[in-house]
């Protein structure tokens, strides 16, 4: 051992505690925010991995309500400021980078989260420490957080209208529930097959398949499908194939000729954006259920678009339902920053439940007592161009059943987050709130 | 061979930063300028735990040649029996109230816990698993593959095929691990609740004492008869067996060994993030790993701690301050070390001296393929 | 347009025939209601032009099929020309633009309608394949009331494969009409064994109301058919392996390139196959901004571009990174691991993040029936592709002087460089040629998968699970590997489901390797030793 290599290695062992020293540097940088006259607000979208191709735009919406936000005068006199992180699709880092932006950046909310998991990695961290998340995307319920505001549709805002429809005017009998390996179309399913069974349809009039993430190779499920569809009765495939899958899926569909005529698919994680990507033509009368399509015609929507295709300088660019419950979250927790005079947010919280803001679909949606909003349901049949010939609208505005009454375990649970029950899992035969915090 | 006076500022270092932090965290009133935020506290842990993980591939690839591209398997696989155990602790706190059944196993229908389920509601047991299992799936693997002489970029495609296959599995629903969402919003370890300070600044604690013992653990082995042996298995295994030694025991004991390092890793980064799902399975996990070996400096073992420690650091702070282009600075980063620093950081140092160890990494030994 | 009318004109003379004035006042009614908005009205407007007789249905009912049937203000329907400019819908004379129009709403239910309406006045369409769809679509509407029409359709048939259709077509429709004799009910089910399909199972399995010859002959029936669709099944299985096998080749022949015959573990060559979608995507969109009559030949452009896209970058990484790196295998794979990240995100930064349109040619869409085997013809084309990149690599590597050099070089650098052969410009080649033909893979995938920043991601682990089970440095045991694999896979999948067959197949070939570490077909020599 020589006296160089001592010397040497102390300067890599001094490397080793620079770091410790930056590890500790970057926790505590002082939050410049207070004070400087803007409210932050984070904005939580992988921008890289696999779901920055769906992420990515939320980010871009959010940034542009924020700019016109500011340009209407901002908000309680302030400047709102938006503070973006790359979660990068990993879950972990979205728990992460959600402590980050609350506890380093200070923010007054959070806008982010796309796939389940994502939230529920960051939902003990925004519980810890008290602030708020936007979660815009449709889920499968059976959740309901203090600090978190679902704007996307629980399973019977978008699932079960979409069964209604095909049951009554496609006449259809029998049923492929057709999903990617994971909890939203598990739940999904299960609530599905309950509803179905319920309304009278048998067990061998079911057929349940799982692929995974990313399944590129449909031929025999496609295959399967078609034979299953054979039976002499009208079959539909209730899809909840998640994005990356779809591409083929549908390609498939329409090599295999499998027509919307013959047997319908109806789709929850098809949107405008994924179509973009598809030549349409093939797949013309699937369908798609949402609580908004880019096809709505009102002027708040085409204003809507207007202005999105502006800021993405881009005369084609598409809209889509999360889109749009980012708008409607976003209005609605300025609105309640408003009402309540401070971005504070367990003031916030309690300012959001009834606040109603217009929805792009023609109408007002309304923060329920649940945390979750008041939402009409479209089905939209796939045209050439890529966008959605909207075939049906629920008459009125449909409140989430967070908890579903189809599960045996949530039957019994309601979610109200007003004071004095002010519990996410109320269980009404015990009469206790079960679980978490009491 | 690891010189005396790294391993200690090694061991000062790591403790001491841990232990710093530890009491500028609760020492201190959050308002003062010395306050270290429980943020960070989690953050170090985070890293220290990926820092096993490391230690663990350096020993088998920097001392015994065995480039593993799915060691993050077995820290996946630690990972999720200390997830187990989290969750058995949530006990009637989930969101259903079932003191047994985890939440998604009630929303999946499950009427009781599955067999494998069982124990994992004793600590120990628990902590048993974490070690055992990737023991047990590094045994198998590693048996089959060195008795049969599976080396070089085979060994490396095919232990990637296993987390490949392992990734597949933890998300399928049915095998009752919680499928993608895997496993989340834990309450307690050993009656203390997870987010509370105190618990976070003793799992980083523990978390700094285990890493320097197993960095003491590995600096031992290294430096004994049998770490020699296994470098000259690492720089020419045939002549190594016409010696008369047994490469293929030699480092079957060495994986297992690095397993379980791993494994102990990842049962400690779990309630320290708070999930664990199968992502953590994905090939791209364990080829980072590897990245952070060689940033750091494969084969010296204080580099694979100072390369995890470095690489996340860099990517805590890029994710956060350049949300649209940390990939490029990333992706720069590899490339700029596989061509500029080929002995990492550590080796960088050196040559920064012109002077070359006697100890250091030998040249790679030319691949079995280009001959 | 007009020789079609005229056609339909001779051949429904006896139903168009009765009263046209009559079938005027029908249409006019019919018409009506399709500007109406309730669902339920149109489709009723469909099926009651359908059977009005009017000379005009065949015309407005296709129009509406092609979503050319719009709405003026005052609810007045034209009919939108392809050619551009407008027709009034009932008279067929030609309109001036109507300003502001809507299409007629249409859902599925008003499309089955419109393709049964269409299908019984399209019987004696000029062209043979419009005869045959229309046959098809009555087949699957199974309406007696277009019996007699069929029974004139088939008596004039001259193309005997329309004329089977049609029989089939009259058989399906028959079970549904009163007055049918048993003797043709048991002949229709004859004629529905003899088609063997899935829908003619589908109708006599489900048959109601019949006599209980006719019902033991059609259990018969479904039992022959489904012996013989047992039978095709598993050929069709075999189809769906080759296909699936030759994905996989493609992606892997590139790889068994430069990571098999120059030893380089090239983990961007997913983003090489990505490179070339991406180039499609780009030939596509020039395409169809400036010749959209060439978006056929599309394709065909775009495989040479990939190739050298993705060849000029694959020399330029060479040049600039591996050529520092040979001899160290594993470097190579962080340093490419380190591209492969750098290039996913120059794309996301260039293309934006989300997936790229990439139409398919209409030559390759749809399917072919050869027996009960359905052919996609994308996946055919892929088949056929693939096979000849491989030939073509083959030859490459045998009879030209470059093929000559690459496997000199690979064999013995030493002596080929004391040779006079210019090893650094050949290894730069090779790994160009290797990212080409991934490049031109890209090509191929962007018919089946997403065109987007991870596509080729999802394909690296696959490809080089095939190079290794193969052999690495051995096209030939890449080509059996990517086949084996493939059709594996499928042969599980149905068993096993899509996840338990990946994961099946995963460890197969890790206990597979065990027994042979080399792959299927080791190279053998001193080299393999070293």
């Amino acid at each position: 051992m020589t006296i160089a290599k001592n010397w040497l290695t102390r300067r890599a062992m001094g490397a080793l505690g620079l770091a410790a020293m930056a590890a500790a540097a970057i926790g505590s940088t002082p939050a410049q925010a207070q004070g400087t006259g803007t409210i932050k607000v984070g904005i939580l979208h992988s921008l890289s991995g696999t779901m920055a191709i769906s992420e990515t735009t939320l980010k871009d919406v959010m940034l542009m309500l924020i700019e016109e936000q500011n340009k209407k005068g901002g908000l309680l006199g302030k400047k709102l400021e938006a503070v973006v992180v790359d979660p990068a699709s990993n879950w972990p880092l979205f728990a992460e980078k959600a402590r980050e932006l609350i506890s380093v950046q200070k923010v007054a909310a959070v806008f982010g989260c796309w796939t389940s998991v994502s939230r529920k990695s960051v939902l003990p961290v925004f519980e810890e420490l008290n602030n708020i998340l936007f979660y815009p995307v449709q889920y499968e319920g059976e959740e309901s957080s203090k600090n978190v505001f679902y704007t996307g549709a629980a399973p019977n805002q978008q699932a079960i209208p979409a069964v209604d429809y095909l049951a009554e005017n496609e006449k259809v009998q029998r049923w492929v529930l057709a999903g990617t390996d994971y909890v939203y179309p598990r739940t999904t399913n299960k609530i599905l097959e309950a509803y179905l069974k319920s309304k009278g349809v048998k067990d061998e009039d079911i057929m349940i398949n799982y692929t995974p993430f990313g399944h590129s190779d449909w031929q025999n499920i496609v295959a399967s499908i078609k034979k299953f569809g054979s039976a002499g009765k009208k079959t539909a495939v209730v899809s909840t194939i998640n994005g990356d899958a779809n591409v083929p899926f549908y390609k498939e569909l329409g090599n295999q000729g499998i027509k919307a005529t013959d047997i319908p698919v109806v789709a929850f994680s098809v949107g405008e954006e994924e179509l973009a990507g598809i030549d349409t033509k093939p797949l013309l009368g699937h369908l798609a259920a949402w609580n908004y399509f880019m096809s709505v015609d009102n002027a708040d929507n085409k204003a809507f678009i207007a202005k999105w295709q502006a800021f993405t300088k881009n005369p084609k660019r598409v809209t889509n339902d999360p889109m749009e419950a980012h708008v409607i979250g976003f209005a609605m927790w300025v609105k309640a920053v408003e009402k309540a005079g401070t971005t504070d947010p367990t003031k916030v919280i309690d300012a959001m439940i009834g606040v109603a803001v217009p929805n792009l679909s023609g109408g007002f949606s309304a923060m329920m007592p649940n945390h979750h909003i008041t939402k009409p349901v479209l089905i939209g049949e796939i045209q050439g161009n890529g966008q959605f010939n909207i075939v049906s609208q629920t008459p009125g505005l449909i409140v989430a059943n967070e908890w579903s009454p189809y599960l045996e375990g949530s039957r019994d649970l309601i979610a109200d987050w007003r004071s004095p029950m002010s519990c996410g899992n109320f269980n009404v035969k015990t009469g206790k709130c079960g679980g978490s915090a009491k | 061979m690891i010189p005396l006076r790294s391993t200690i500022l090694t061991l000062v270092l790591v403790l001491g930063g841990a232990i710093l932090m530890a009491v500028l965290n609760l020492g201190t009133a959050e308002s003062s300028a010395l306050h270290v935020p429980t943020y960070a506290v989690s953050l170090a842990g985070k890293y220290l735990s990926f820092a096993m993980l490391a230690l663990a591939l350096d020993l088998v690839w920097g001392f015994a040649g065995i480039l593993s591209l799915g060691h993050a398997a077995f820290f996946a696989l630690g990972g999720y029996a200390m997830g187990m155990y989290l969750m058995r602790q949530i006990g009637p706190r989930g969101v259903y109230g079932n003191a047994v059944l985890p939440d998604f196993m009630v929303f999946l229908n499950y009427k009781e816990l599955p067999w494998y389920w069982h124990g994992f509601d004793q600590f120990p047991f628990a902590m048993l698993m974490a070690v055992l299992v990737p023991a047990l799936i590094a045994l198998v693997f590693g048996w089959l593959a060195f008795r049969s002489r599976v080396t070089g970029v085979y060994l490396s495609i095919i232990t990637q095929a296993l987390t490949y296959a392992l990734l597949l599995a933890f998300f399928r629903n049915d095998m009752g691990f919680g499928g993608n969402n895997g496993m989340t919003d834990f309450k307690d370890l050993l009656g203390m609740p997870l987010q509370a300070d105190t618990t976070r600044v003793g799992l980083l604690l523990a978390t700094a004492v285990m890493l320097c013992l197993m960095f003491l653990a590995a600096r031992f082995v290294v430096g004994s008869r049998f770490g020699k042996v296994l470098v000259a298995v690492r720089d020419t295994e045939s002549r190594t067996r016409f010696l008369g030694y047994r490469p293929e025991s030699y480092k079957l004991v060495v994986f297992v060994a690095s397993a379980v390092m791993a494994g102990i890793g990842g049962a400690l980064y779990v309630p320290q993030v708070g999930i664990i799902n199968p992502g953590e399975f994905s090939p791209a996990n364990s080829i980072e790993a590897v990245i952070w070996v060689a940033v750091g400096g494969r084969g010296t073992l204080t580099g694979a701690i100072l390369g995890a420690i470095l690489v996340n650091l860099g990517k805590t702070y890029f994710t956060g301050a350049l949300p649209e282009l940390w990939l490029y600075a990333l992706g720069a980063l590899f490339i700029f070390v596989t061509l500029f620093l080929p002995k990492g950081v550590i080796g960088a140092l050196d040559r920064f001296r012109h002077i070359r160890p006697v100890d250091e990494v030998p040249p790679e030994k030319i691949s079995e393929v280009t001959g | 347009m007009l020789r079609i009318l005229l056609l339909c004109l001779l051949m429904l003379a006896p139903i168009c025939a009765p009263s046209s004035a009559r079938a005027d006042d029908a249409a006019n009614e019919a018409v009506v209601a399709l500007a109406g908005q309730n669902f339920d009205d149109i489709r009723r407007g469909v099926e009651a032009l359908g059977v009005s007789g009017s000379p005009r249905a065949a015309a407005i009912l296709g129009a509406l099929q092609d979503g050319r049937l719009v709405l003026g203000a005052d609810k007045q329907l034209f009919i939108k020309l392809p050619e551009g400019g407008y027709q009034a819908a009932l008279t067929g004379e030609p309109a001036a633009d109507p300003g502001s129009v809507r299409p007629v709403r249409v859902n599925n239910s008003i499309r089955r309608s419109v393709d049964a309406a269409l299908g019984a006045l399209r019987l004696f369409d000029a062209s043979a394949a419009t005869r045959a769809s229309a046959a098809e679509a009555v087949f699957k509407s199974r309406d007696p009331a277009g019996i007699p029409a069929l029974t004139r359709a088939i008596a004039a048939e001259k193309d005997s494969g329309v004329k089977r259709t049609m029989e089939q077509a009259r058989a399906a429709a028959l079970f549904a009409a009163g007055d049918a004799s048993e003797a043709d009910r048991l002949a229709a089910v004859a004629t529905l064994r003899d088609r063997g399909d899935i829908d003619a199972r589908a109708l006599l399995s489900t048959l109601t109301n019949q006599p209980p010859s006719v019902v033991e002959a059609a259990a018969a029936a479904v039992k022959s058919i489904d012996f013989s669709l047992q039978l095709w099944s598993l050929l069709q299985s075999v189809y769906y392996g080759l296909s699936l096998g030759s994905v996989l080749l493609l992606a892997a022949t590139g790889l068994a390139i430069t990571f098999g015959v120059m030893g380089v573990i090239n983990m961007a060559h997913g983003e090489m196959v990505m490179i070339g979608a991406y180039v499609t995507f780009v030939v596509q969109t020039i395409i169809r901004n400036h010749a959209p009559g060439l978006f056929g030949a599309s394709l065909f452009f775009a495989v040479p571009l990939a190739f050298l896209v993705a060849g000029a970058i694959g020399v330029a990484i060479e040049r600039s990174l591996i050529r520092w790196l040979y001899g160290r295998p594993l470097e190579t794979l962080l340093a490419t691991w380190g591209l492969s990240l750098l290039l996913q995100q120059a794309i996301r930064s260039i293309f934006g993040p989300t997936n790229q349109e990439v139409g398919t040619p209409a030559w390759m869409s749809g399917a072919m029936q050869l027996g009960g085997l359905s052919l996609t013809y994308n996946r055919l084309t892929i088949i056929v592709f693939a096979v000849l990149v491989l030939a073509t690599l083959m030859a490459v590597l045998r009879y030209t002087s470059l093929g000559l050099r690459m496997r000199a070089v690979t064999q013995n650098r030493r002596m080929a460089a004391a040779m006079g052969i210019r090893t650094p410009w050949i290894d730069a080649l090779t790994f160009g040629l290797g990212s080409g033909v991934a490049g031109m893979a890209g090509v191929a995938l962007s018919q089946i998968d997403n065109v987007s920043p991870n596509l080729g991601q999802g394909y690296i682990i696959d490809s080089f699970m095939v190079v290794v089970f193969g052999g690495v440095g051995n096209l030939w045991g890449t080509a059996v590997g990517a086949l084996t694999l493939g059709i594996l896979n499928k042969f599980l999948e149905p068993v096993a489901g899509a996840v338990l067959a990946k994961i099946v197949v995963l460890v197969a070939l890790i206990l597979f390797i065990q027994r042979k570490p080399r792959g299927m077909f080791p190279l053998k020599g001193r080299a393999v030793e070293a």
